[in-house]
């Protein structure tokens, strides 16, 4: 079995060649074990498939074509069935369903295997990010032993590289379902349930999650940004986010945090290290070091952080954050405030 | 009899009244009022499978215009032609309509009009609920489209989810017309389940006995069947789901002890099954098809009968592979894997037995026989992906992804609407007494074949490279551009391909070649009668000795030279009833006349359906007209039926 | 051209109405109640799968109350004596006993609806406390909805028996009526072990 599989494996080779099959949301350019072993079995089911469907197409080809006995065709079947005919035909039927039987109970035992192999993973997690998923952006919650160690962020998930991480997932309002092709298959986030998933990254990069079960209004802009780093640089990431937030560094900033504490911002956010303690909408704690903005609606930058708190309802329709009335100098305010909190 | 009246008249079918005098009686004591009367009272199949046609129909191509909305709005990555709020109600209305309103009511169509053509009786048995189950049908259907027009049409999904479709999270009355259009179709579909399975018991010609059943008639028997063990489950899940929205009990709600993954249960229970529902009927127009243009009978006969049963089985041993990811144990999921993949057996006997008749038949390469290779083409490959989402750790990755679309408009258009295209162009002479054109038919199929494939392919790769599904829109960038845009080409060229169809039948109505009573020169009963059929069906109602009744007659011997019974009445609607096993002549029962019963009755259903929507004390005060209606229907008329005729 | 047809037997000596299995009413019926037997065995289902979610069951009530339960199972259970009897004088066309089966039918029919609703009085749960509740009202109201549509037609049949439309098939109307009643008997059998022990079992 272990061989069918290498042989799947190298259709995976073969894949990486073409162009199509690369990407940050894709299953068949696994950067993970799980996704590297589904990959390999997907290839291994594509190939024995493939053969059957050609063989079917090859025999309705033939039978569709093949030369016939003359004759003028009456208003009616010509003929009487054939008894030796129907004999050829009645084995031909024997020997295809057991083919096919045959077929699919070597499939499903290939198909359990890699089950098994997936699961293996479970026991052996060495950190543990609890994920709840609300309408419509995920929060990340970094669980330590030591309560003071746990923190939380938002729309972002970052692993150590090699290091098998408990994913316990849960949600506050509808079903949602956690994917990231990249690295494994999806699970639900169901509420009044705890899911969990296992994540291991066997390399660096940065994978595109996103949420694959429909939760409403805003399921398309529900997405997340996995960042497999090395261990020594998330080590210093998470030291990072065990900080409260850096304290405004200009008058700009400081006007800008001026005005989220006092505006409606604080209604919903936390900020270490400031009075926003709100848990309703993400926490910004460390916002500025975030790849995108509104569950991966946007890329993080000054200004689109600009465009989307000036008007979420035109960037996310539907999404549960409120146009806040700011001035121009306001806003301004507000986003270098935001940008310094790295 | 009173003495005095014409006692001489013999009022029987037999050789003393002669071919013109029986069919005028029989005429007679069949029509069906003229006017618009006879049109809101008829209780014929054919009348009333018509119209099932027709509208199932309408809603296919209303719920195709809804996926080209689509197709446009995801042409390109971030467009904004629909807001996600109406996005979301498209796809809802497109996957609820074509499930609830098309797919389902269109088989059932097939079986209202064909099974009793094909078994030899004069009627379905039931009629009125026949009639009625029509009217509940469409009054769902309009129900529903009325609300989308209003913007008050469902927006969670054709499977509606819990807690997202729950009182909390779907506030107004979206979701509610989702649930009661559900109730609406499924009262019509078990309905319908019943008639056809009695008309198949009890109603079958003499000598039609099990091994001479018509493969389209078991097909259309084993899914109604599954139609009473599956809807049930669904009419019970939305009945929930709607007393969670309207009157505060907590089936679904995890915070009273309810449980939303109880929904995905029932809904799936109901919802794997659908699809079977959806394809065996379709299957026995490929049965029917096959023999006819192959010129051969139907290879592996009783191969294909258990191949039905055991799909019809193991369908409802499949509904936790729609669930692979909600978390449950693994081993249980490894039991589903192995019972989901087991039905590529029986799949896999039925297209070998498909393939075998035509390679040893003599093909006549009609439009019907077009579409029934190019199903084979279709199904087998979606069946094929089927496989690979039956496997656990791959449907992980492809569930809930544009693989899983391509997946089922493979196997539902592959297995049900290639076919039903074909069983289209081969029984529109039937329906119509005209043949559709023949050339139009085969740019149809081109166009449909080409177009279908080139808007579906290409979501496999999408799906495997992340495109989820149901969303309104997808980021540049990703990769998806492109193989979108081809999608959405592909989509125009299958809607061109669907408008060829309506043009073909549009033109063909009035200037097709007039068809005769048989024109495929095909072996079951329903070519047996003129095109389109009387009112009765069967002058006299024939005598089977074979599979194919008309292919068994000596040579040479037209329709006409079958067999035939004679004693049943003329004078009112009289039906012969057989045994269930060997088709022994056993009754003769009366069959219901014309009435508006059905239709009033169907009305008070409908009010009291859509009052309950609005105050749950609609139940009790739209109980009493439905009452009255139920009543009114089964009275038995006055004067009662004229006594028994002398027999001369 | 018309051409004789090929007649082989002539059916004019077969009976128009029978009972049972050869009628195709009584098949009608059967499907009927396949169907709603499905119906009242998903919903034990969903019962069971609630049964599972909270630490007790159930949750925080008292079990319904035995007496009105018990006093409707053993009211049913009688029933189907006249219900068997009015069967038998169906199958041999007495219209005077009929009539009295009927009528006797009828009147206990509508005890037991009186019967059902001291039954829903006595639950000791609203349908909206919790998914128990719910389950519990959404079983006995489709049980009830059984009782009100068989005793609905128990009674236009007892008026049509008492009119001048008497014939032989309104006798099979009779035993088909027969056989739902047993049905809906029969089906209230687990439905009350369900309802009424089970909640003390567990």
């Amino acid at each position: 079995m272990s061989r069918a599989l290498r042989i799947g494996s190298l259709g995976l080779a073969l894949c990486l060649a073409l162009p199509g099959c690369q990407g940050v949301q894709s299953a068949l350019d696994p950067a993970g074990h799980q996704a590297g072993r589904i990959a390999g079995l997907w290839w291994l089911f594509l190939g024995v498939l493939a053969v059957v469907y050609l063989v079917v197409l090859a025999g309705l080809l033939i039978a569709a074509s093949r030369p016939r006995r003359r004759g003028v065709l009456p208003n009616g079947p010509s003929f009487a069935r054939e008894e030796r005919i129907e004999r050829r035909l009645t084995g031909g039927l024997t020997a295809w369903a057991v083919g096919t039987g045959a077929i699919i109970l070597t499939l499903t035992g290939l198909s359990y295997a890699v089950d098994r192999d997936i699961l293996g993973l479970t026991d052996k997690a060495e950190l543990e990010i609890e994920v709840t998923a609300k309408q419509w952006w995920w929060q990340v919650k970094y669980n330590d032993p030591v309560p003071s160690r746990s923190f939380e962020t938002a729309n972002e998930i970052r692993l150590p590289v090699g290091v098998p991480v408990r994913i316990v997932l849960k949600s506050q309002d509808v079903i949602h379902s956690f994917w990231v092709p990249n690295l494994h298959g999806k699970t639900d986030l169901i509420p009044g349930r705890v899911n969990e998933t296992t994540l291991v990254a066997d390399r660096e990069g940065r994978f595109r999650g996103q949420c694959a079960e429909f939760c409403g209004f805003q399921h398309a802009n529900m997405a997340l940004d996995v960042v497999a780093m090395p261990r020594d640089r998330f080590d210093a990431w998470r030291e990072s986010q065990l900080s409260p937030a850096a304290a405004p560094a200009d008058d700009l900033a400081r006007q800008g945090q001026q005005v989220f504490l006092s505006a409606a911002c604080v209604m919903c956010h936390t900020i270490h290290g400031t009075t926003a303690a709100s848990r309703v909408g993400p926490d910004l704690t460390h916002v500025a070091s975030r790849p995108s903005l509104a569950a991966g609606t946007l890329p993080y930058s000054k200004g689109n952080l600009a465009g989307w708190i000036a008007d979420p309802q035109r960037i996310k329709p539907g999404n549960q954050m409120p146009i806040t009335s700011l001035s121009p100098d306001q806003l301004q305010g507000v986003v270098a405030y935001l940008d310094s909190l790295k | 009899m009173t003495a005095g009246t014409d006692t001489a008249v013999v009022r029987r079918d037999g050789p003393g009244l002669g071919e013109a005098e029986t069919n005028a009686r029989l005429a007679r004591s069949w029509a069906t009022p003229p006017g618009l009367w006879g049109w809101l009272s008829t209780v014929d199949h054919k009348q009333v499978g018509r119209r099932y046609v027709v509208t199932a129909f309408t809603f296919f191509v209303l719920a195709g215009l809804l996926a080209l909305a689509m197709r446009m709005q995801l042409a390109g990555p971030e467009r904004t032609l629909l807001s996600p709020d109406r996005y979301n109600q498209i796809f809802t209305m497109h996957g609820t309509t074509m499930m609830f309103l098309f797919a389902v009511p269109m088989m059932e169509a097939f079986a209202i009009y064909l099974v009793p053509l094909m078994v030899g009786t004069r009627a379905i048995a039931f009629p009125r609920l026949n009639a009625f189950s029509y009217w509940v049908y469409l009054a769902g259907g309009i129900m529903l489209w009325v609300a989308f027009i209003l913007n008050v049409g469902p927006d969670v999904g054709w499977f509606s989810y819990v807690p997202l479709a729950g009182p909390q999270y779907s506030p107004g009355k979206r979701v509610d017309f989702w649930a009661q259009m559900v109730t609406f179709t499924e009262v019509a579909a078990l309905a319908v389940a019943v008639e056809i399975i009695v008309t198949v018991f009890k109603q079958r010609a003499p000598g039609m006995s099990l091994n001479r059943i018509p493969l389209f008639v078991w097909g259309q028997l084993v899914t109604s069947f599954m139609v009473v063990f599956a809807m049930p489950a669904v009419m019970v899940s939305s009945s929930m789901l709607i007393m969670d929205r309207l009157i505060g009990t907590h089936f679904f709600n995890p915070a009273e002890g309810g449980d939303a993954l109880l929904w995905q249960h029932l809904f799936w229970f109901f919802g794997h099954p659908e699809v079977y529902i959806i394809f065996l009927p379709a299957t026995g127009f490929v049965s029917s098809i096959l023999p006819t243009f192959a010129r051969r009978p139907i290879f592996g006969y009783t191969a294909l009968v258990l191949a039905l049963f055991a799909t019809g089985f193991l369908g409802f041993g499949l509904w936790v592979h729609h669930m692979f990811a909600t978390g449950l144990p693994h081993l249980g999921n490894s039991f589903y894997t192995a019972a989901s993949m087991a039905i590529a057996i029986p799949s896999g006997i039925q297209i070998f037995c498909w393939i075998a008749t035509l390679w040893d038949g003599r093909p006549r390469f009609a439009t019907p026989l077009l579409f029934v290779i190019g199903f084979i083409v279709v199904f087998v490959l979606g069946g094929l992906s089927g496989i690979m989402l039956a496997s656990v750790p791959l449907d992980s990755q492809v569930h809930d992804t544009y693989f899983v679309v391509a997946h089922f408009h493979y196997v539902l258009i592959g297995g049900a609407v290639f076919p039903l295209f074909g069983a289209f162009y081969y029984w529109f002479p039937k329906f119509t007494g005209r043949m559709l054109s023949e050339r139009v038919g085969a740019w149809n199929f081109g166009l449909f074949f080409v177009g279908f494939n080139l808007a579906f392919f290409p979501m496999h790769i999408l799906g495997l490279i992340g495109m989820p599904r149901r969303v309104y829109s997808y980021p540049a960038g990703v990769g998806w551009d492109e193989l979108n845009l081809l999608a959405t080409a592909g989509a125009v060229i299958l809607a061109a391909g669907v408008a060829t169809f309506v043009g073909n039948v549009w033109h063909s109505l009035k200037h097709g070649v007039s068809a005769g009573d048989n024109p495929w020169g095909a072996g079951t009963l329903e070519w047996a009668t003129s095109s389109p059929p009387p009112s009765y069906n069967f002058t006299h109602i024939p005598v089977v000795t074979g599979q194919e009744p008309l292919w068994t007659l000596p040579q040479g011997l037209p329709a006409q030279g079958l067999p035939v019974v004679g004693g049943l009445r003329v004078d009112q609607r009289e039906l012969l009833l057989t045994t269930v096993v060997d088709a022994d002549p056993d009754l003769r029962e009366p069959s219901p006349e014309p009435s508006i019963w059905p239709l009033l009755s169907a009305l008070a259903v409908t009010a009291l359906f859509i009052g309950s929507i609005f105050t749950p004390w609609a139940v009790v005060w739209g109980a009493i007209p439905l009452a009255v209606g139920l009543i009114g229907w089964f009275w038995p008329k006055s004067p009662p039926d004229t006594p028994e005729p002398v027999i001369d | 051209m018309e051409k004789a047809p090929h007649f082989v037997t002539d059916l004019a000596h077969l009976p128009t109405s029978a009972h049972g299995p050869r009628s195709a009413t009584w098949w009608g019926t059967l499907g009927f109640i396949l169907i709603e037997g499905t119906g009242f065995a998903l919903a034990a289902a969903a019962y069971f799968y609630l049964m599972g979610q909270p630490e007790t069951w159930p949750p925080g009530q008292a079990p319904p109350d035995w007496l009105w339960g018990t006093a409707q199972l053993i009211l049913m259970l009688a029933s189907l004596l006249p219900n068997l009897w009015t069967d038998r004088v169906a199958h041999q066309e007495d219209l005077r006993k009929v009539r009295v089966g009927l009528v006797v039918m009828s009147a206990v029919g509508l005890l037991t609806l009186v019967v059902r609703a001291f039954e829903f009085g006595a639950l000791n749960c609203r349908w909206d406390d919790n998914a128990y509740g719910s389950i519990v009202w959404v079983l006995l109201g489709l049980h009830a909805t059984h009782l009100v549509t068989d005793i609905g037609d128990t009674l236009v049949l007892t008026a049509l028996m008492f009119t001048r439309h008497v014939e032989p098939r309104r006798y099979t109307d009779v035993t088909d009526n027969c056989v739902y009643w047993n049905f809906v008997v029969l089906a209230w059998v687990p439905l009350w072990g369900l309802l009424y022990v089970v909640p003390r079992l567990v």
